[in-house]
C-alpha cells in the first residue's frame, strides 16, 4: 500500500494534496454547532449525484413519456422509488444545509476579509443551485411543475424591451414545450452540475488558502507556534473529519426519516399538483413554488405598484433579484471592527435576528395563497430584509463591540 | 443606489389580492394500508365499478395481484376483464376524444388520484352524490360542484334527494357508540343495495385501495425505514465515542 502510495505520488502529489487539505490543513479548534452544514452540503451534494445519475438511466426527457417515466421509476424500477425520493428530499435538504451554512457566515463574519472571495464563490454556488433546482423542478412535467416554470419564466417577459423576446429565447417555445424540457433536461443534469462542481472546488481552495474563520470571528494565523502552526488550530483531519461523522449520522437520521417516511413533507417537498400531468390549458387554482423559493416570491408579489412607467410585475422582479444580488457585496457593507456576532453590539444583533425572521416568515407567505393583509406584511419584511444589508455599512459602524479575545474561546 | 432602492421601497403599497376559494369541508378517513381484505375488496370494486371509464395506466395489474396477496390466477380471472396479460399496464379502452363528448372531459386516469386529492377528499366525494335533474346525468357533487362524473354507485348507495352536509360533525349515541347523524345522505329518491353503513365501508375500501394505488411502495418504504433509522442510531455510538476519544487531548 505504502509503495503504491508512493508511486502515484511520484507522479501525482497526492500526498500533498492530502497533508494541505486534510491533515495539515490547521482550522480553528472552536468550531460550533454550526461548522457541520458545510461537509453537510457535500454530502448531499454527493447524494444529488449518484442518484440523478440513476434517475437519468429510466428518465425519459419529453413532453409525452416524461409524466410516465417518474412513475415507471416509483413503480416498475427496483428501489426506483428511494432513488427518486432520495433525490427530491436532497433537493430540499440541500437548501436546508446551504441556508444555515449562509446565516453561519452572515453570524460569524465569514465573509470578511480575507474571506470575500471564499463568500462570492459560495453566494455563485447558491445562485447555480437555485437554477438547477428550477430546471430539475420541471422534469416530473406534472401540473405544479409547468405551471411554476411558466410563472418563473414569464418574470423574465416584464423586463422592458426585451422581455418577451428573451423569455422566448428561454423557452425555445412559445409556450413551455417538450423543447423547453429537453434543454432543462441538458442544463440540468450535464451543464449546472460540472459549473457546481468546479465553484464547489474553488470555494475551497479559496478557503483553504485563507484558512477558517471561527465563532470567535479572530484570525488563528495571527498566533503561530514555533513550527509555524497556528496555537489555536488543530488538523482538520482527523479532529474534524472525526467530528463530522457524528453530524452525518445525525443529518442521515433526520433525512432518512423524511425519505422513508414523509417524502411529500405535507407537500412542501413535493407538491400535491405534481401528482397530476402538465396540463397547459388548466391552469392550478393556487400557484406556490416549492418552499427554497418562497421568501423571493413573496418579495415579488409584495410589489404590487409600478412606477417610472414600468409595471409593478418589473419591480418586483428586480426586487427579487435584488434580494440575492445583495447577497454578493455584504464583505463591503459590514464596517464593524469586529467580525463575529459574539463581540458585536445590540444593534447588529438586532439586526441579524430580524433578517432572520423576516426571510422565515416570508418564506411562509410565498408558500400561502395571498390577502391584503398578508400583503402588507410581506411589504413590511421586505423592507427588513433590505434594511438588514442597506443599513450594515451604517450600524455595524456606530454599534458598541466587546473586545475580541487575543485566543479563541472554547 | 441607496437612494433609489429606499425611494423603490418607499412605493410600495399594499392593494388587492384575491383570496383563493376554499373547498367544501370534508370527512376524515384514515388508510390502512396493512388491511390487506380491504385492499382487495377496494381492488375489486375499483375494476368493478370504475375501470369502465377510469385508467390507472402507470400501474401494472401483476404488482396489485402481488401486493395485495391475490394469486395471479385468481387475479386475472376475476380482475382483469379487457385481454391484457397480467404483467400489463391497466389501461382502458375507452377513447378520449369520444368521453369528451359523454362526459364534457375525458374521465381522469386514476393512478396518483389517492395522493393528487388526499383520501379525506376521495372518501367525502364518493358519498357526496346527490340528485339533481338539471345536471345531464342527474346528479350533483356536494364536494365537486357540477361534476361530469354520472353517480357510478347509484345502485349501491341509491340516489340522495338532498344535497348532503359532507365534514359534519358525527353524533354518536352515548349508550350504544351508534353513530346517530354525520351528514351524509339519510333520506333516498332512490334506494339502493346497501345500507348506509355497508356503503360507507365499501367507499373505505376503494379510497384505501386508490391510496396504496398512488403510492405502491409506501409499506416497503416504511418497513425498510425503520431498519435504516436503527441502524444510523447504532451506528451514532461508535461514532460519538471515537469523536471524543480524538477530541479528549484538545483544550
Amino acid at each position: 500500500m505504502q509503495k503504491l502510495i508512493g508511486w502515484i505520488d511520484e507522479r501525482l502529489p497526492i500526498v500533498n494534496a492530502f497533508e494541505k487539505h486534510m491533515s495539515k490543513y490547521y482550522a480553528p479548534k472552536n468550531f460550533n454547532i454550526m461548522y457541520f452544514f458545510g461537509s453537510l452540503s457535500m454530502l448531499v451534494l454527493v447524494n444529488q449525484l449518484l442518484t440523478g445519475i440513476w434517475l437519468t438511466m429510466s428518465y425519459n426527457p419529453s413532453a409525452e413519456g416524461a409524466f410516465a417515466s417518474i412513475e415507471y421509476i416509483m413503480r416498475d424500477v427496483e428501489y426506483g422509488w428511494l432513488l427518486r425520493y432520495l433525490h427530491s428530499t436532497g433537493a430540499s435538504a440541500f437548501f436546508v444545509v446551504v441556508y444555515l451554512h449562509m446565516f453561519r457566515g452572515l453570524m460569524y463574519g465569514s465573509y470578511r476579509k480575507p474571506r470575500e472571495l471564499v463568500w462570492i464563490f459560495g453566494m455563485t454556488i447558491y445562485l447555480c443551485l437555485m437554477a438547477e433546482a428550477f430546471m430539475g423542478y420541471l422534469l416530473p412535467w406534472g401540473q405544479m411543475s409547468y405551471w411554476g416554470a411558466q410563472v418563473i419564466i414569464n418574470l423574465f417577459g416584464a423586463i422592458p424591451v426585451i422581455g418577451d423576446d428573451l423569455s422566448l429565447w428561454i423557452r425555445g417555445d412559445y409556450l413551455i414545450s417538450g423543447v423547453t424540457l429537453n434543454r432543462f433536461f441538458a442544463l440540468h443534469v450535464v451543464a449546472l452540475p460540472i459549473v457546481l462542481l468546479a465553484l464547489v472546488v474553488l470555494h475551497l481552495l479559496a478557503l483553504h488558502e485563507v484558512g477558517s474563520n471561527n465563532p470567535d470571528g479572530i484570525e488563528i494565523k495571527k498566533n503561530k507556534d514555533e513550527n509555524g502552526i497556528p496555537k489555536d488550530g488543530i488538523p482538520f483531519h482527523p479532529y474534524y473529519s472525526v467530528h463530522d461523522i457524528v453530524a452525518v449520522v445525525v443529518f442521515l437520521f433526520v433525512f432518512c426519516g423524511v425519505v422513508f417516511f414523509f417524502p411529500e413533507m405535507g407537500g412542501f417537498f413535493l407538491e400535491k399538483p405534481n401528482f397530476e400531468p402538465a396540463n397547459p390549458l388548466k391552469t392550478p387554482e393556487h400557484i406556490a413554488p416549492v418552499w427554497y423559493f418562497t421568501p423571493y416570491y413573496a418579495m415579488l408579489r409584495a410589489v404590487t405598484v409600478g412606477i417610472f412607467g414600468l409595471p409593478a410585475k418589473f419591480w418586483g422582479v428586480v426586487v427579487m433579484g435584488a434580494a440575492i444580488a445583495i447577497l454578493f457585496v455584504v464583505p463591503w457593507l459590514d464596517r464593524s471592527p469586529v467580525k463575529s456576532i459574539r463581540y458585536k453590539g445590540w444593534i447588529s444583533k438586532v439586526a441579524l435576528i430580524s433578517f432572520a425572521v423576516s426571510f422565515v416568515i416570508l418564506s411562509y407567505l410565498g408558500a400561502i395563497p395571498s390577502t391584503p393583509g398578508r400583503t402588507t406584511l410581506a411589504q413590511v419584511l421586505t423592507f427588513v430584509y433590505f434594511g438588514f444589508f442597506i443599513l450594515m455599512p451604517w450600524y455595524s459602524k456606530i454599534d458598541k463591540t466587546k473586545p475580541v479575545p487575543e485566543r479563541v474561546t472554547g | 443606489m441607496k437612494k433609489i432602492l429606499v425611494t423603490l421601497v418607499f412605493t410600495m403599497l399594499p392593494a388587492f389580492t384575491l383570496a383563493a376559494g376554499g373547498g367544501a369541508p370534508l370527512d376524515n378517513m384514515e388508510p390502512d394500508l396493512a388491511d390487506q381484505a380491504s385492499l382487495q375488496r377496494g381492488a375489486a370494486t375499483f375494476t368493478n365499478y370504475c375501470m369502465g371509464c377510469h385508467s390507472m395506466k402507470y400501474a401494472r395489474y401483476e404488482r396489485v395481484a402481488n401486493d395485495l396477496g391475490i394469486p395471479v390466477a385468481d387475479y386475472e380471472e376475476n380482475l382483469v376483464f379487457s385481454d391484457a396479460k397480467i404483467g400489463e399496464l391497466m389501461t382502458i379502452a375507452m377513447v378520449p376524444s369520444q368521453a369528451k363528448n359523454w362526459f364534457g372531459n375525458p374521465p381522469p386516469d386514476l393512478t396518483l388520484e389517492g395522493r393528487l386529492r388526499g383520501p379525506d377528499w376521495l372518501y367525502s366525494y364518493m358519498r357526496a352524490f346527490y340528485s339533481d335533474p338539471s345536471r345531464p346525468y342527474g346528479v350533483n357533487n356536494a364536494v365537486f360542484k357540477d361534476v361530469g362524473m354520472p353517480h357510478v354507485l347509484a345502485g349501491l348507495q341509491g340516489v340522495c334527494d338532498h344535497k348532503p352536509e359532507t365534514g359534519a360533525e358525527v353524533k354518536v349515541d352515548s349508550l350504544s357508540g351508534r353513530i346517530i347523524s354525520d351528514g351524509t345522505c339519510e333520506s333516498f329518491a332512490s334506494e339502493g343495495s346497501m345500507t348506509k353503513e355497508e356503503y360507507d365501508e365499501t367507499i373505505y375500501d376503494l379510497v384505501n385501495f386508490m391510496v396504496y394505488m398512488a403510492e405502491p411502495s409506501r409499506m416497503e418504504s416504511e418497513s425498510i425505514g425503520k431498519w435504516v433509522l436503527l441502524f444510523l442510531i447504532i451506528l451514532f455510538i461508535p461514532a460519538y465515542f471515537l469523536n471524543k476519544e480524538y477530541w479528549k487531548d484538545v483544550h
